[in-house]
């Protein structure tokens, strides 16, 4: 087992090493964006004495190097600054919008990655049948359309006049669990909608792949039933697969739900991240930015090593 | 009614509808003709709006975007206010008076005004709150129109204000949103970050980019205002999803209808459009100093080669109405009612073009709809009919990102968009008079700019009238900008919310002053 800690030892050392090369692309990218902070803050109103001395004030007069070592040094002590805009805790501001952002991508989660495996599943079992058309038309057909499209749709039949859903998911004001489920279902649905095709095309390929195997067709002539000779037999070994893009696809759900979150006006991270870029509040842009790749990093972490775990010769490697 | 004496166990939806219910009956008299409904006491109001940034700040100096405007008439007072039929009346100033030549004022202080922390607002908390925009190193953004004051001293219950000129508008410099009255620290200066104020509504929570609710301050020292108990304040980006809030109930007034589908809207049941002509404009500012808009006769020329009937039926949708490239609105007291006004003519431009000696002309215009909605489309329908003068008209497609620092005031025409100041000085002394940072044409005009610093320190009505009708006048012939076309600001409510029967058109929203005019039709 030891070389599972020192894989996920070496693997976190390379994904600080990557959340540092992010840093310094966004912070690059930043810089080359059009304007700066102190114009965009304050927007047309601005001249040119009050915008020198909003800079001089927040230090953007410093050069860029002096700035991203600042902030750098910040962050390695675990301070991600203050929001140049309202001087606002930038990690009480991101830690707010992330808790909504992971309940939501945990609620879609929950619906898309039950449904998607047993709809993969299904569809590998009764291959070329009109439910494996179907479900697979179905699933490419709501992947096709943009998300805003779903989302408009569904709100249009589910919420709209008289529909029993509310078409908004601002979470002012929300009652309890039970409230929230009901609040976000819209969102959680659109994302479900989204995610499923990918998730369930590959675990079906996966376990297409291996039901040609020699060993599948020595349990068939066992006598087996085709029911568990996929779930038995074929699913754990197509667990790799799966459960890379099924992470993925949780990556997704929490870094690329921008436009869901417009749509339902849902306070999460991507609508942040969204309005820092065009008011280049660098602080909270970095943070966010961090945050995603870490998100990522993470997610593609735990997915090797359940990969890894799901194979017996990886884990009792001489 | 015995159903509405026992509402402990009723939801508050339940129970506003309700009372809409015996309401509408109420209404109808026994001849049929419905009554003028009478404000009621309570409710919730819900309002969707389509700005509102996480970049926000309670600092006064920054508001900008109408999020934070709302929010400061909804938890604040100003010294003076600017009722719904445009006049000056007195709000935390209980009146003021000038010196011969306009340039002190002495404002006296209203006494017994609570703030919702229990302070009681002195002349002081006037002064430090002024005061909070002055200064070399100020980055309000009201720093350029407090500039004028060189002196404030307290006496009792007055502020006297000295100004380095005379103004004779200046109470109504002291209603702009920028100048809320806020309690003064120990030191002399104010928090701008506080949450106290003295308005209609106290916050509850505010949370920047997402919405903001406030609870009726209860010791408010206007009679019988406000009418609701509480307001929701809720950021809505998306047109679509705006309007489906609206639609379905999640709000009763939105701020901002998208006006490619505000025909849908008037359509729905129950729901009502409001749409006042105010004193936003939209325009196409040329650089005066660079060729080949130095020569006034290529300004004319263009100014007659744009189809303004067109725009304002295609970019507004209807709701506006046709510019005369000056930036006073038709309700504003000294809007000049006998200027002729500049239509499509090809011809006279032609003419124009001649006059600079020139047959043809070709020019870029730098546009994104950052300028204004729809400005992309405008210039677009501006270089067909400007073709047929002679003017080959390039549009060019900028990124909205940036557009205000990058190409507005750099590029020699571009596009812009105002929301218009309450006076004619204001708006003029902004972005006309020589000098200004905001100048967005580099224009001057020697006539111009003495009559401009005349007026402001003339107290004679009907001298003051004649001298802004000669600025308008001087402005849609020589100045570096087209004003095609006045923006109405277009919202929209469900028909539970009444309003009086005259709404402000200083600002949208009806003044920024829905939370304390508006209330629940019962």
């Amino acid at each position: 087992m030891s070389h599972i800690w020192i894989m996920i030892a070496q693997r976190l050392a390379l994904g600080l090493v990557t959340l540092f090369v992010v840093s310094l692309i966004i912070f690059l990218g930043t810089e080359l964006l059009p304007g700066d902070f102190a114009q965009e803050i304050l927007g047309q109103s601005a001249t040119p004495e009050t915008v020198a001395a909003l800079r001089e004030q927040l230090g953007l007069n410093d050069s860029m190097v002096t700035r991203y070592a600042n902030w750098l040094g910040d962050v390695l002590q675990g301070d991600l600054g203050e929001s140049l805009a309202n001087g606002q805790s930038v990690s009480e501001l991101i830690g707010r919008r992330l808790g909504w952002t992971l309940s939501l991508a945990l609620y879609a989660a929950a619906i898309a990655v039950p449904l998607s495996l047993t709809l993969g599943i299904l569809a590998a079992l009764f291959r070329n049948s009109f439910f494996d058309r179907f479900a697979n038309a179905s699933a490419l057909t709501s992947i096709s359309f943009p998300e805003f499209f779903v989302a408009y749709i569904l709100i249009f039949y589910l919420a709209g006049a008289g529909g029993p859903f509310p078409s908004i998911s601002n979470m002012r004001g929300v009652e309890g669990f039970g409230d929230y489920l009901y609040r976000t279902f819209l969102p959680a649905l659109t994302l479900t909608l989204v995610v499923t095709a990918h998730m369930m095309r590959m675990t079906r390929a996966a376990i297409i792949n291996l039901l040609a195997s020699p060993y599948i067709e020595m349990a068939r002539l066992k006598g087996m039933s085709p029911m568990r000779v996929v779930v038995k037999h074929a699913l754990p070994n197509a667990l790799a697969p799966i459960i890379n893009v099924v992470a993925l696809n949780l990556a997704y759900l929490i870094t690329g739900v921008v436009v869901v979150e417009v749509v339902f006006v849902y306070p999460g991270l991507g609508q942040l991240m969204v309005d820092s870029v065009s008011a280049r509040d660098m602080p909270v842009v970095q943070g966010i930015a961090l945050v995603f790749a870490a998100a990522y990093v993470l997610l593609n972490l735990t997915a090797d090593v359940l990969a890894t775990l799901s194979n017996p010769r990886l884990v009792h490697r001489r | 009614m015995k159903r509405l004496s026992n509402m402990g166990g009723m939801s508050r939806r339940t129970m506003l509808q309700g009372t809409a219910a015996v309401g509408t009956a109420a209404l109808i008299t026994p001849w049929g003709t419905p009554l003028r409904a009478q404000p009621v006491q309570g409710g919730t109001l819900r309002v969707g709006m389509a700005h509102g940034s996480t970049t926000d700040a309670l600092d006064p100096g920054t508001w900008e975007a109408d999020f934070m405007i709302f929010q400061a008439h909804t938890r604040n007072n100003y010294l003076t206010e600017i009722a719904a039929d445009g006049s000056l009346v007195p709000e935390l100033a209980e009146s003021w008076e000038a010196s011969e030549d306009a340039a002190t004022w002495t404002f006296t202080i209203r006494s017994g005004v609570e703030f919702h922390s229990g302070h009681v607002l002195t002349a002081e908390d006037v002064v430090a709150s002024i005061n909070h925009h002055r200064g070399e190193d100020s980055t309000s953004a009201a720093a350029p129109i407090v500039s004028a004051i060189t002196d404030m001293t307290v006496d009792g219950m007055n502020v006297v204000v000295t100004l380095a000129s005379g103004n004779a508008d200046f109470p109504f410099v002291m209603s702009d949103y920028h100048l809320p009255i806020l309690p003064a620290q120990a030191d002399g200066t104010i928090d701008p970050n506080t949450q106290d104020g003295c308005g209609p509504f106290r916050i509850v929570e505010i949370e920047f980019g997402v919405g903001a609710s406030y609870a009726r301050h209860d010791g408010y020292w206007k009679e019988g205002l406000p009418h609701f108990d509480a307001i929701e304040q809720i950021v809505i980006f998306d047109d679509a999803a705006r309007q489906n809030a609206l639609i379905s109930g999640e709000v009763d007034y939105i701020d901002t209808a998208d006006l490619n589908t505000v025909h849908l809207l008037e359509r729905a049941p129950g729901i009502e459009i409001l749409s006042v002509t105010g004193t936003q404009h939209y325009g196409l500012p040329m650089d005066t100093r660079a060729e080949p808009f130095n020569d006034p006769n290529v300004r004319l020329a263009l100014k007659y080669s744009i189809d303004r009937t067109q725009l304002v039926d295609t970019i507004l949708n209807g709701y506006g109405s046709i510019g005369n490239d000056h930036p006073i609105g038709s309700g504003q007291r000294f809007f000049n009612t006998e200027l002729e006004q500049k239509e499509y003519d090809p011809d006279r431009a032609r003419f124009h073009l001649a006059e600079a000696g020139m047959e043809s002309l070709d020019v870029d215009i730098h546009l994104a709809d950052a300028a204004f909605a729809g400005a992309m489309d405008a210039g677009v329908l501006f270089s067909e009919s400007a073709a047929a003068s002679g003017i080959n008209l390039n549009v060019v497609r900028e990124p909205n990102d940036g557009y205000w620092s990058n190409v507005w005031m750099q590029k020699p025409f571009a596009g812009t968009y105002w929301g218009g100041r309450p006076t004619e000085d204001l708006m003029f002394a902004t972005a006309y008079e020589r000098g200004v940072p905001w100048n967005e044409t580099f224009w001057d005009n020697e006539r111009f700019n003495d009559l401009l610093l005349q007026a402001r320190s003339e107290l004679d009505e009907d001298l003051r009238r004649d001298m802004y009708f000669e600025m308008q006048q001087i402005v849609s012939d020589d100045g570096g900008i087209i004003i095609p076309m006045f923006a109405n600001y277009v919202g929209a409510y469900s028909d539970a919310l009444a309003h009086p029967e005259q709404v402000a058109s200083n600002w949208r929203n009806d003044g920024h002053r829905i939370g304390e005019r508006w209330w629940f039709a019962a």
